[in-house]
């Protein structure tokens, strides 16, 4: 039976996907700490793993139409504008309308960080498995 | 590769940051600077921040949720410049007034301080990106 490398890796490789990602947005808000009127985001975990999964989300708001007048909501604009990103609820947003908060967003960074590197460490110990089983030693 | 969008963003945000430190410094060491003409005075320079959307990269703009930061403007400040009473000083005018630019000393301190910290929020985020891309440039190695 032959090997799927990409199902092998599947879960992680997925994850350190969403992990980048999620190290970008959050340095996004580290970024913009200072800038009048900007919204902290940051991405849905979960939500994005599901996509990645190839599943439909489950959460997410739609528009419901029951009636033949009713306009629906745009689902495939939805889609393509990346549908997991949120906007955080602030505890104390600024007057300027600021709403990041560099401490939470520094531990939110800290932690996406060490969740990349476990991601990492499965991935490496995925890789050496496979090394164990190639040369038998 | 996404993630060196990381150093783009945390770049930007050191480049906007440094701008303010800048004009804190400039503001802070013009802060005595007299004249003894009201509108020659030196005026309080503050940087004005915007989030860029989606200029990072040609095809990042159906990604959404990235923003740089980058500073669109300075503005001098419009206050008032403080009248003070000093016959004896040179740049005095004929009533013997001289000019202080509106600086307030307090303010751009606490501006300075909130400066250095973002800019040291930036150079963490910006580290800790290398050592993540480092360790998956090593990935499979070890």
């Amino acid at each position: 039976m032959p090997l799927n490398l990409d199902q092998y890796v599947s879960v992680h490789a997925a994850a350190l996907d969403v992990r980048a990602r999620r190290t970008e947005l959050i340095a996004n808000n580290l970024a913009n700490a200072d800038t009048p009127g900007y919204k902290a985001r940051d991405l849905d975990f979960r939500q994005a793993m599901a996509r990645a999964a190839g599943e439909t989300p489950t959460s997410g708001v739609h528009l419901s139409t029951t009636q033949a007048g009713h306009i629906g909501g745009n689902a495939a604009a939805d889609a393509t504008a990346n549908p997991d990103l949120k906007y955080r609820t602030p505890l104390a947003p600024s007057l300027d309308g600021n709403t990041v908060d560099a401490q939470l967003e520094q531990a939110a960074f800290a932690e996406n960080a060490v969740r990349y590197q476990a991601t990492l460490t499965f991935l490496n110990s995925k890789f050496r498995n496979l090394m164990t089983a190639i040369l038998g030693s | 590769m996404s993630s060196f969008k990381a150093f783009d963003i945390a770049g930007s945000g050191m480049s906007a940051q440094s701008v303010r430190l800048n004009t804190t410094a400039s503001n802070l060491a013009n802060a005595e600077s007299v004249s003894g003409d009201p509108n020659r005075v030196y005026k309080a320079r503050h940087p004005i921040f915007e989030a860029v959307r989606a200029q990072l990269q040609a095809g990042a703009a159906q990604q959404g949720g990235d923003a740089a930061v980058r500073v669109t403007g300075i503005y001098e400040s419009q206050a008032p410049a403080t009248a003070r009473y000093e016959p004896g000083n040179p740049l005095a005018n004929a009533e013997g007034y001289v000019y202080a630019p509106a600086v307030n000393v307090v303010e751009e301190m606490v501006n300075m301080i909130s400066a250095s910290r973002s800019y040291q929020n930036n150079v963490e985020v910006m580290n800790t990106s290398k050592d993540l891309l480092l360790a998956t440039l090593r990935l499979g190695q070890s």
